[in-house]
């Protein structure tokens, strides 16, 4: 009798286990839908052809758009993938293939701080680096600046992903008398595409909402820029300055930019996991 | 005509300061199949990887000695040209899980950058996955990935990859240890018809094997080439007392 009332209590604590899992659970899962439909239906409405055709207008004029922000933001995320992207690979590339060297365990090192430098502080360090000897702020520094960002998550993507292929894959390209390069480009590279895709994929979501290192680099634009060495306007950095001021017009545009900055993150997250899906080499 | 094809002199091998290959002489004939046989740790496999010197991709490995093919020492060529006319076949099958089957026999020369014409890329092609036994197998689906084969396919389509770059030599890692009774069987039966065109040195732990396709066998204990001798004169009656011990099963 005794140990039958002792299994009901075990019975029921393990179920009260399991319910505050799945509560847990689902909690993380509230905000994000909360900040999804708040965010959506603030901003759903602002947006149309006419909201990401044209520039700002001034206070107390009806319509406007973010034209310049928009454009101003795939230029520096481009520019910052077109330097980030090789640079992050290689690397990765070096530490998979050279687990044990030194240079391997320092830049190890190096990239892990990094990943955890607050992102204010890199831009400090571009606008001394990069601003200051060119003589102004620049488009092209503020992507400098995201590079720095993206680089220690394709590099960790990069590298874990590779280090999952069997060395018995290598030993297959080495046997047939390829030489490192080969191997690398044409097998390792191949085989691991999924996984260095979706890690790219990854770090540009990081970075298209980042602010901070934007301030001081791109310093932002109210006119249309196409210039990657003067200053430009970008999503964040819109947001950020229509958002603290005090004209309701001004907050729609806030609104609306967040909108599209929410969407284009969610899209590219669904895209990584469709690509990883897609891509995946069966090994 | 019996002629030397591989031959080592005072081959040794380290992984570090582990000393597991020692003093090595062996000669090897051309168009044989000698199985290299010897309890698990014993620096057979070891040797094998040294010949095509895969050896040397292992952090820390090293090697002295020399390792002649055709009177030429190996340890003095490039790598790169050594694994071309020495092919290799590893203990598991390991397809390029991206390429398709046809791709994968002519890896070698896809991947190494090798311009082709179609035409004789299909002949390669065939004749390579005719002299594995897997032509009649696959023909219908060239076009399928490599890892869509059953395990012993996938090692038959792994020696045709080798064939493909026409080797003169043939190594193989313990080519049958992750196969079923049947894949094993038919790729045993493919050595003695590989050994028409190539010279194939086969690893195994598996004493019934090398009594069923070598000609010739070695036995290395403990890093030494303890006896080498025709697989029959090996079996029947070994001269080595230690040969004696593992052929009758005294130790494993």
């Amino acid at each position: 009798m005794q140990a039958q009332s002792n299994v009901k209590f075990r019975i029921g604590k393990s179920t009260g286990f399991q319910a505050l899992t799945v509560g847990l659970a689902f909690a993380c899962v509230v905000p994000l839908i909360f900040i999804l439909i708040y965010i959506i239906q603030a901003g759903i409405t602002k947006i149309n052809w006419h909201f990401i055709t044209n520039l700002p207008k001034p206070v107390g004029e009806a319509g406007g758009g973010v034209a310049n922000a928009l454009l101003g933001s795939m230029i520096i995320i481009g520019c910052a993938s077109v330097i980030a992207i090789p640079f992050g690979i290689l690397c990765g590339i070096y530490l998979s293939e050279n687990k044990t060297s030194k240079l391997a365990y320092w830049s190890r090192l190096c990239v892990d701080i990094l990943q955890g430098v607050p992102s204010i502080v890199i831009g400090i360090v571009a606008y001394f680096w990069l601003v200051k000897p060119l003589g102004g702020f620049s488009a092209l520094s503020g992507s400098a600046a995201l590079a720095i960002m993206m680089l220690p998550i394709i590099i960790r993507s990069t590298e874990e992903t590779l280090l999952m292929l069997p060395d018995s894959l290598r030993e297959a390209a080495y046997a047939l008398g390829m030489p490192f390069h080969r191997v690398i480009l044409k097998v390792i590279i191949p085989c691991g595409i999924s996984g260095i895709l979706s890690g790219v994929m990854l770090s540009v979501a990081r970075i298209a909402g980042e602010t901070a290192p934007l301030l001081f680099t791109a310093f932002g634009n109210p006119y249309l820029s196409g210039n990657v060495l003067k200053p430009m306007q970008s999503l964040p950095l819109l947001i950020f300055n229509y958002a603290t001021s005090p004209y309701n017009d001004w907050h729609d545009l806030a609104w609306g930019a967040s909108c599209i900055l929410l969407i284009f993150v969610l899209l590219l997250n669904i895209f990584t996991k469709l690509i990883t899906r897609k891509w995946k080499v069966q090994l | 005509m019996e002629s030397t094809i591989v031959k080592s002199i005072d081959y040794n091998a380290y992984f570090g300061d582990n000393h597991v290959v020692k003093n090595v002489n062996i000669e090897i004939t051309r168009n044989t199949v000698t199985a290299v046989m010897g309890p698990s740790g014993c620096g057979k496999t070891t040797f094998l990887r040294g010949i095509n010197r895969m050896h040397e991709l292992i952090p820390g490995a090293t090697a002295k000695g020399k390792i002649m093919l055709n009177g030429e020492d190996v340890m003095e060529m490039h790598p790169i040209f050594v694994r071309l006319k020495i092919g290799m076949v590893f203990q598991r099958p390991n397809p390029f899980p991206n390429l398709s089957i046809y791709d994968n026999v002519i890896a070698g020369y896809k991947l190494n950058g090798i311009k082709l014409p179609k035409a004789e890329k299909d002949k390669i092609v065939e004749l390579s996955l005719s002299r594995v036994a897997l032509w009649n197998e696959v023909k219908d689906s060239l076009t399928k990935k490599g890892s869509f084969l059953s395990g012993g396919q996938q090692q038959r389509l792994c020696i045709a990859r080798a064939v493909a770059m026409e080797p003169e030599v043939l190594l193989f890692d313990e080519p049958t240890s992750a196969l079923d009774p049947i894949s094993t069987s038919t790729v045993e039966e493919l050595f003695h018809e590989l050994k028409k065109n190539y010279t194939l040195i086969i690893v195994t732990h598996n004493m019934q094997q090398a009594a069923r396709v070598s000609d010739k066998t070695a036995f290395f204990y403990v890093g030494e080439l303890v006896e080498f001798d025709d697989t029959k004169q090996m079996f029947t009656n070994p001269t080595d007392i230690r040969t004696q011990n593992y052929i009758t099963g005294r130790f494993s």
